[in-house]
């Protein structure tokens, strides 16, 4: 009988850890899979003329990734500057300012906000920031704009990313031991004080951890950003270009582009890259973080 | 029950009428006492009785507390720390907390000492300097851990951290000093280096401190006062109570009947 048991014991634990294994090595297949179907590619052209040519013609086997890349270096930093701060102080005030009550009404509020699907802030895009864009902000600089621009895109994204960012970041702030909060407030330090010296300071891996995993999500957000960037292979000038970035790339044209060669294979890179990206971002953070720790 | 004044000295804390209620839940009820100057006062009782509470009402850390309801006066130097008009975060500074647990911020021991000084605006370089170096002696660390004040506090051990925290409350240099349950996260060393602190420190502040441990109360307090569910029953100069408990409550805690 104890043998049975012992038996079942070794086998649901070696059984989770295969499975956990596994979903570990789905991101190594993965990238591995994108890398060799992007070969083909890779073997034709040298990859910095691919990472840095502006010219995207694939008809004459013209594969230039810059204005693509740029798109979505644009949209991603303009959404992340806007959603960064707003998030951080409204987790802030959550945690440290608002009453039971309120938390117990905005945390399922930003759960919903959280779950609803992007093409629906896709939609919201096209029909109340586009057309905001194209006749109130863009005739103000006087130019003339579709609406279907780098500004509109990173709106989006940045209400996108709001709710998970201030998710985590609550999370990670209500962590903070009320001890610590005791202590600094204990000396005679205000609220405020108290925050910005001890909380925020104990709190910044895991806030750092909450904006990285937004800025991730922004990156690779593909359904909202094709609706509303504009979907022009340049690169953007400035917040009122339209842009063009990977995860639109690749969602647009993949299926469309049998015929011409080395197309899927550049699409394949195009993915990878965006898979490479996130991994790097990432990784460079967690770096930091360790960094920063052992100062601390 | 009026032995309030028994203790000779003036008080340098008077409690009138305090009632403190959690949602609904009447933790303290209608505590009256004066709390002797530079004297220790340990705060005795079962779990759950109010020590805690009643010592967080001093220092108003209860506001924090979500739901709490407090009514009656705490009166520090002829003022009631419940008055409306009262800046909080002055009275806090008046206190010293060293907490249950030692609770580092997350900095340099330096910055742990300093960070009382510098919310209250002290920028001076060689000033703070002075001021983390004689609190740091004050709590005996300074030996210990002179040369290395820019590593981070939790690097310290268990005790030392504590003393720390003692350092950074002496620092804003208050006039009470509260402890809550301060040594039950020590080990025995440890719990008898901080013990030490009080009774050398007693010369120069009022020492409220809670305990569950009977024998530390009798090895530190001067002042005993007994809560039981939240009510007062007790409380007077330390040897009378311990000899000589007037109330029969009293007497079954201390023997070991209720507990």
């Amino acid at each position: 009988m104890a043998s049975l048991r012992k038996i079942k014991e070794r086998l649901t634990c070696s059984a989770m850890m295969m499975l956990t294994i596994a979903s570990g090595l789905l991101l190594f297949v993965i990238s591995l899979g994108l890398l060799l179907r992007s070969r083909e590619i890779l073997e034709m052209k040298p990859i910095m003329e691919l990472l840095t040519s502006s010219v995207w013609k694939p008809g004459r086997g013209e594969f230039g990734f810059w204005p693509f890349i740029a798109g979505s270096l644009w949209v991603t930093l303009l959404s992340a500057l806007l959603a960064v701060p707003v998030s951080l102080l409204c987790a802030v005030y959550l945690s440290e300012y608002a009453s039971r009550t309120v938390r117990a009404i905005a945390g399922p509020v930003l759960d919903m906000l959280s779950g609803i699907p992007s093409v629906v802030f896709g939609i919201w895009g096209v029909l109340a920031l586009v057309p905001l864009v194209k006749d109130y902000i863009a005739p103000m600089t006087g130019r003339f704009s579709s609406g279907y621009t780098v500004l509109t895109a990173g709106i989006v994204l940045a209400v996108m990313i709001v709710p998970l960012i201030v998710h985590v970041a609550l999370s990670v702030l209500r962590s903070v031991g009320n001890d610590l909060r005791d202590a600094s407030l204990s000396v005679g330090a205000t609220r405020w004080q108290t925050v910005k010296l001890v909380v925020l300071r104990k709190a910044v891996p895991g806030l750092a951890a909450a904006v990285v995993l937004g800025i991730s999500r922004a990156f690779g957000e593909t359904m909202a950003v094709i609706m509303v960037a504009g979907n022009v292979a340049k690169a953007p000038k400035g917040l009122l270009s339209p842009a063009y970035p990977l995860p639109a790339l690749i969602a647009n044209n993949y299926g469309e582009m049998l015929s011409i060669p080395l197309y899927d294979s550049a699409l394949m890179f195009a993915a990878f890259l965006l898979l490479a990206v996130v991994i790097i971002f990432n990784i460079a953070a967690r770096l930091i973080l360790k960094k920063m720790e052992n100062i601390r | 029950m009026d032995n309030s004044l028994e203790i000779s000295e003036t008080p340098h804390l008077r409690v009138r009428g305090l009632n403190v209620y959690y949602n609904g839940h009447h933790a303290l009820k209608n505590i009256s006492l004066d709390i002797p100057d530079k004297k220790i006062t340990a705060i005795i009782g079962p779990s759950g009785c109010g020590k805690s509470t009643l010592l967080r009402t001093f220092n108003r850390l209860i506001d924090t507390i979500e739901g709490v309801k407090v009514k009656g006066e705490v009166m520090i130097d002829g003022v009631n720390i419940y008055d409306p008009k009262v800046e909080v975060t002055a009275i806090r500074r008046k206190m010293g907390l060293l907490s249950q647990r030692p609770c580092p911020l997350p900095m340099s021991i330096f910055d742990n000492v300093a960070y009382g000084p510098r919310i209250h605006g002290e920028r001076g370089r060689q000033n703070l300097r002075n001021i983390v170096e004689s609190n740091l002696r004050h709590v005996g660390l300074w030996e210990e851990v002179q040369d290395r004040l820019h590593k981070p506090a939790s690097e310290l051990s268990i005790g030392q951290q504590q003393r720390l925290c003692l350092a950074r409350g002496l620092a804003v240099e208050p006039e009470i000093i509260l402890g809550d349950e301060s040594t039950s996260a020590l080990d025995p060393v440890s719990s008898k280096k901080v013990e030490e602190r009080f009774l050398e420190l007693k010369n120069e502040y009022t020492i409220i401190l809670v305990t569950h441990i009977l024998r530390q109360a009798k090895r530190l307090a001067d002042y005993v006062v007994f809560l039981y569910m939240g009510e007062l029953i007790e409380h007077g100069p330390a040897a009378e109570l311990f000899a000589n408990p007037k109330e029969s409550l009293t007497r079954e805690y201390l023997t070991g009947i209720i507990s």
